[in-house]
Parts: structure tokens; sequence; C-alpha cells
């Protein structure tokens, strides 16, 4: 089996994030960037598949130079090979645009599973996996509890509002991951030494035949008007609980009208 | 006036709150038309569209719509928006909501904008981001706006109009009946109001110590009228289900009033529950990172404080 995972460079979960002045990018030069902690999770769930069934993990991320160093991570846990989509233009790209070049860069690779977090902590939207399997015209198994393959056929758990839906797809299949499938793996010394001489091919837009203006700020489809840092939160009213803990609490909401 | 596309958020049957919000919100920018997809279109929640201000409601019933994952109600999505070209596309930030939203993005090649708390009649969307820490305004500059709105960000407000129902044919590709839907399961709901609606939350974690310590938490909320949430730590430990947890990768809420109780305040938790318009925590560690986001704070034991003030809400209510 084959399966690609797609992986994100975030900003530091706990760093502070900040938007760029000038074009309203997010600062990604001033935190830590760190592999996406939800993407953890995908890499985990293809390295077990491919304890139980056999096959190869590839990672695939887009993002700038220095997001070598998320595939990198990942290769330590234990993927085989990474695709790294590296170019200039790409930088404000909006999630119509990601969606594109992670497809282009999938496609026709013979992919059984592509894997994906369900959040990047970033961006927050949910939505490129979706999009990659609308582009690709695979079926779409996202927000995962539970996956299994068995033949040509892979069968999940979806978290849902209510509940979760038991959901079957004939393979080849987008999938996303919930934090709940699994515990990821640290990458052990031995993993860090060996992933530094896997293959990891860098791509430019030029080789996946993508125009330049198609991609990043230039060709978003959406673009930000204006921000602002909402002014820190006055410090509310600390009291310490000396019996009559729950009563002033009582009192609060009866002076703001909950009660 | 142009024709706004509202994506009917419904469950059994019943509209959820939520589409009565983005209803009200799309009056401000247009006129709007409601759109049912999937089944269990009834009277009742027809009139419901109606008294809120659709005048059309496209119906796409077909069992197609409700057996496969997405894929079929974005089709039939995109084909109405080709048919009506309307001014913008509404639709709930839920998870479904968001991943309809993207397809839509990538079958029309337009702009999708999600978890927008506000939308302006010239369409700019005002978004919260990095926890609430940074206000945006954006815009969809190509193609038809497609935005995502959280529960919460507008008061929903009757004006009755037509809500004619106009069916809608259901014709799927066998392209989007990839992910088959062969079972469903349904986790025990109770009588409370849902997490992301609700305007009130009232949540424990690990603090409240076990499955029976929920008792003070659930006593709490159903003293308020409030929906229970839970802490990973508290939903982990298997103590309350997982579908009530609040967070980075549980539910995002945005209450009026949210009641944090024996939750430290670990930043993938705030991620779901920073832009609370008033937040009460209750944490007998003074140092515990939550109370940075405290309108009101009591630093005690849970089941001291939560308790008394159970019985004080009854009593003042009394
Ligand atoms: C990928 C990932 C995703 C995550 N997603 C989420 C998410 O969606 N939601 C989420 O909540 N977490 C999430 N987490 C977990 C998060 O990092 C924290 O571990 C979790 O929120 C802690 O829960 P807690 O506050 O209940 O527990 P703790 O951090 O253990 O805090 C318990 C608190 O209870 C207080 N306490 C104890 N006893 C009492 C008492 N008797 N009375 C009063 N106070 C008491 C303590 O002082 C302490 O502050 C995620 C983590 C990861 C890595
Ligand atoms: N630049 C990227 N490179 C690779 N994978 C990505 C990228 N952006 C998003 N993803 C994947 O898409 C998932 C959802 O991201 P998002 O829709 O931005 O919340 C992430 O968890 C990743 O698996």
């Amino acid at each position: 089996m084959k399966i690609a995972v797609c992986v994100k460079q975030v900003p530091d979960t706990w760093a502070e994030k900040k938007l760029k002045s000038d074009d309203s990018t997010l600062d990604r030069e001033s935190a830590e960037g760190v592999l996406n902690e939800l993407d953890e999770y995908a890499v985990e769930e293809a390295l077990r598949l491919i304890e139980a069934h056999g096959g190869e993990v590839v990672v695939v991320s887009m993002g700038p130079e220095r997001a070598g160093e998320t595939v990198r991570k990942a290769l330590s846990m234990g993927a085989d090979a990474g695709i790294h989509v590296v170019d200039d233009n790409l930088r404000g790209s909006d999630a119509l645009a990601t969606s594109a070049v992670l497809a282009k860069a999938l496609e026709g690779r013979g992919f059984d599973l592509i894997i994906f977090g369900s959040e990047s902590t970033d961006a927050r939207m949910s939505v490129v996996p979706a999009m990659v399997a609308e582009r690709l015209g695979i079926p779409q198994v996202t927000f995962s509890q539970k996956v299994e393959v068995e033949g040509s056929t892979v069968r999940a758990e979806r978290v849902t509002e209510y509940g979760f839906d038991t959901v079957e797809a004939a393979l080849p299949a987008v999938v996303s991951v919930v934090e709940k499938i699994n515990e990821p793996r640290y990458p052990s010394f031995k993993g860090i030494m060996a992933a530094k001489k896997k293959p990891v091919e860098t791509l430019a837009l030029a080789e996946l035949g993508i125009e330049p203006t198609a991609v990043g700020l230039a060709g978003a489809w959406t673009a930000v008007a204006d921000f602002a840092e909402r002014p820190p939160k006055a410090a509310g009213t600390i009291v310490t609980d000396e019996g009559e803990g729950g009563a002033r609490i009582a009192d609060y909401l009866v002076e703001q009208k909950f009660i | 006036m142009a024709e706004i596309l509202v994506v009917v958020d419904h469950a059994e049957g019943a509209v959820k709150k939520v589409t009565l919000e983005l209803l009200t919100l799309a009056r401000s920018l247009g006129e709007p038309s409601a759109v049912w997809l999937g089944s269990g279109a009834s009277a009742d929640a027809l009139a419901s569209l109606a008294e809120y201000g659709a005048q059309t409601v496209y119906v796409a019933e077909g069992s197609d719509l409700d057996e496969f994952v997405v894929a079929p109600k974005t089709e039939v999505l995109a084909q109405l928006v080709a048919e009506k070209s309307p001014a913008a596309v509404l639709l709930a930030s839920s998870a479904e909501g968001k991943e309809i939203a993207g397809r839509l993005a990538v079958k029309t090649n337009s702009g999708v904008i999600t978890d927008a708390v506000a939308v302006e009649p010239d369409f700019t969307a005002t978004q919260s981001v990095f926890g609430g820490a940074v206000v945006v305004h954006s815009r969809v500059n190509t193609g038809t706006p497609i935005i995502t709105v959280r529960p919460n960000s507008t008061a929903p407000e009757p004006a009755a109009a037509a809500g004619a129902r106009v069916d809608v044919a259901v014709n799927v590709s066998d392209a989007a009946k990839g992910a088959k839907v062969t079972g469903r399961t349904v986790a025990q709901k109770g009588g409370r109001p849902e997490l992301s609606e609700a305007a009130i939350v009232v949540s424990g974690g690990r603090g409240v110590g076990g499955a029976e310590g929920f008792g003070v938490v659930e006593a709490l909320a159903d003293s308020l009228g409030a929906a229970v949430g839970a802490s990973r730590a508290a939903t982990d430990a298997g103590w309350y289900p997982h579908q009530f947890q609040v967070g980075q990768t549980g539910k995002t809420v945005s209450p009026q009033l949210y009641i944090a109780n024996g939750i430290s305040g670990a930043i993938q938790h705030r991620a779901g529950m920073q832009t609370s318009k008033t937040i009460v925590v209750v944490n007998k560690d003074p140092e515990a990172p939550i109370f940075e986001l405290a309108d009101f704070g009591v630093v005690g034991d849970l089941f001291a404080v939560v308790p008394q003030l159970t019985d004080e809400i009854g009593k003042r209510r009394g």
C-alpha cells in the first residue's frame, strides 16, 4: 500500500501569533515552526497501517524552505520519503491555492490513501482535505476516529455532531483523522539519524505546471482588508472562597442579568 | 434585491437555531432563500424558515444526500448556485458546513471564508483569529462569496416571508457517491441545549475527579438551562462523552456565558471557548492560566463552590 500524509509547518502552539502589517500574512519568522500537532496523528496512523499491511509512507508538505524541518520530523517518526513543494510565489496562499498545489503534487503517483490532520492550528479551517478530495475526484472520509483497510476498501468512523457515522469507500481515498485516533510516537534517536538519509523531493511550481499568478497573495480568492489586535482583556475579579464563593458568583450572575 | 442562499443546518427534521441566525443575517445582505439538503423537510420545518425571512425554500431531498459523505450535497448546491447566481452563500460553521463550503468553492472557483462572526452588506466578513487576539476583516474577490458563520454571531429575529417551496431535482453523479455511510451511531443526547448553540455552557475538567463528579456540573447547568461541556482530560478519561469536548479538537463555543470548573486553561481548550462573552472560573489553583480569561473567578474547591452556586440560583429564581 502506498500512503501519502499531508503535513503542515505551523507556528509553535504556545507562541503568540502575529499578522504582518505590510501584507496581512502570518508572520512565520517570529515564532518557531513545528509540525502541526494534529498532523502527527495522521503520520502515526499511516505508519500503523503500513506496519499492518506493508508498503510505503510519503510525507507531502507545501511551505517555505524551513518547512523542510517538518518533513524531516515526519521522516524521523518513520515515514519513508518526502515531497516538499517550495516556491516564493506560494507565500500568502489561501485554501483554494493550497488544495490545488497539494492535489497536483499528489496526482498520478499511485497513492492508495492520502491522510490529513483534521485542522491546521494556524489557519484552523478544516477544509483542505475535503477540497483536495474534490479536486482529485476521489472519496472523502474525513474526521475519522478509527480507520481500517481491507483489500481495496477503507472503513472508518467519522465523528459527527451527534456521535459517529461508519463510512466505507473504495481506494484511493482521502482520509483525515482526529486526535483521539491514536497516540503519536516520538522519533527515536535511530529514527532521527535515519531521517537524514531519506529522500526528499523538492518541487517548484513550474514542475507542477502551476502558474505563479494562480497562487500566493496575487492569486488569492480572498483578501484581508484590514486587521487589528484586540486590546487585552481587562483583568476580571478574582476572589478566594471562604465559604461564600458560590453565592459570590450568583451575585455576579444577577448583576450581569444572567439570573 | 440580490438573492442570498442560506444552507439549512438541520437534525432529525428540526431546523437548528444557527439557521435562523443566518437567515436574520442574510436579510441585511439581500433577499434570503433557504436551501434544504437531505431528507426530513417537514411542513413545520419549512414554516420556521419562512418565519425568519426565507422568500424561497429550495428543497433537495433524496437518500443520496443522506447516505454519502458531503460530496452529493455539494453537487446539488453547486447546480443551484450556477442556476441562481446568488450574491453569496451562507452556511453554518460546523465541520460539515465548512466541508461543503470548501468543496463548493472548488466547484464554483469562488473564495471561501470560514468562521465569520459578522458579515457587512458589502460582504466583508469579520473573523476572530489566534484565539480571539486578532480581529480580521476579509473579502472574497473571486466568484461568489461563500461564507461560513459561527453559531451565536447574530440574534435571530423573525420577519415573516413567503417561504415558497421549490423542489430541486437531485441528480448525483457516481463520482460523488464514493464514501458511503453504512451505519449511524447517535450518542446519548439528553434534554439539554446543543453545545455549539447554547447561550450558556457549564464545563468540567480533570478537577471534577470522575464520572460521578459531573453530577455537580450537570446540576449547575440545569439550574441555568445550559449545555454541558468538558475538557479533553475529562473526555479522554471517559468521564464524559467525547462529543461534549470543547476546544481545538472538540467543539468551538461562543456563548453569552461560559463557566469553567476544574479546568486549567490549556491553549487547546482556550481555542474552543476564548470568544465567549462572559467567562466565570472555579479552580482551586490560583495560578491556573484559565483565570487570565476570567471576568469573575473563584479560587476554591468546586465541590463546595458549585453546589452552593446551584442552590443560590434556585433561591434567587424561587
Ligand atoms: C493535539 C491536541 C489537541 C487537544 N485538544 C483539546 C481540546 O479540544 N480540548 C481540551 O480541553 N483540551 C485539548 N487538549 C488537551 C489540553 O492540552 C489539556 O491537556 C487539557 O485541556 C487539560 O484539561 P483540564 O484543564 O481539565 O485538566 P488539567 O490541566 O489537569 O487541569 C485540571 C484543573 O482542575 C483544577 N482542580 C483540581 N481539583 C479541583 C477541585 N476540587 N476544585 C477546583 N479545581 C480543581 C486544577 O487546579 C487544575 O487547574 C489537546 C491536546 C493536544 C495535544
Ligand atoms: N501547506 C500545507 N502542506 C501540507 N498539508 C497541508 C497544508 N495546509 C494544510 N494541510 C493539511 O490539511 C489539513 C487541514 O488544514 P486546514 O484546512 O488549513 O485546517 C492539515 O491538518 C494538513 O494535513
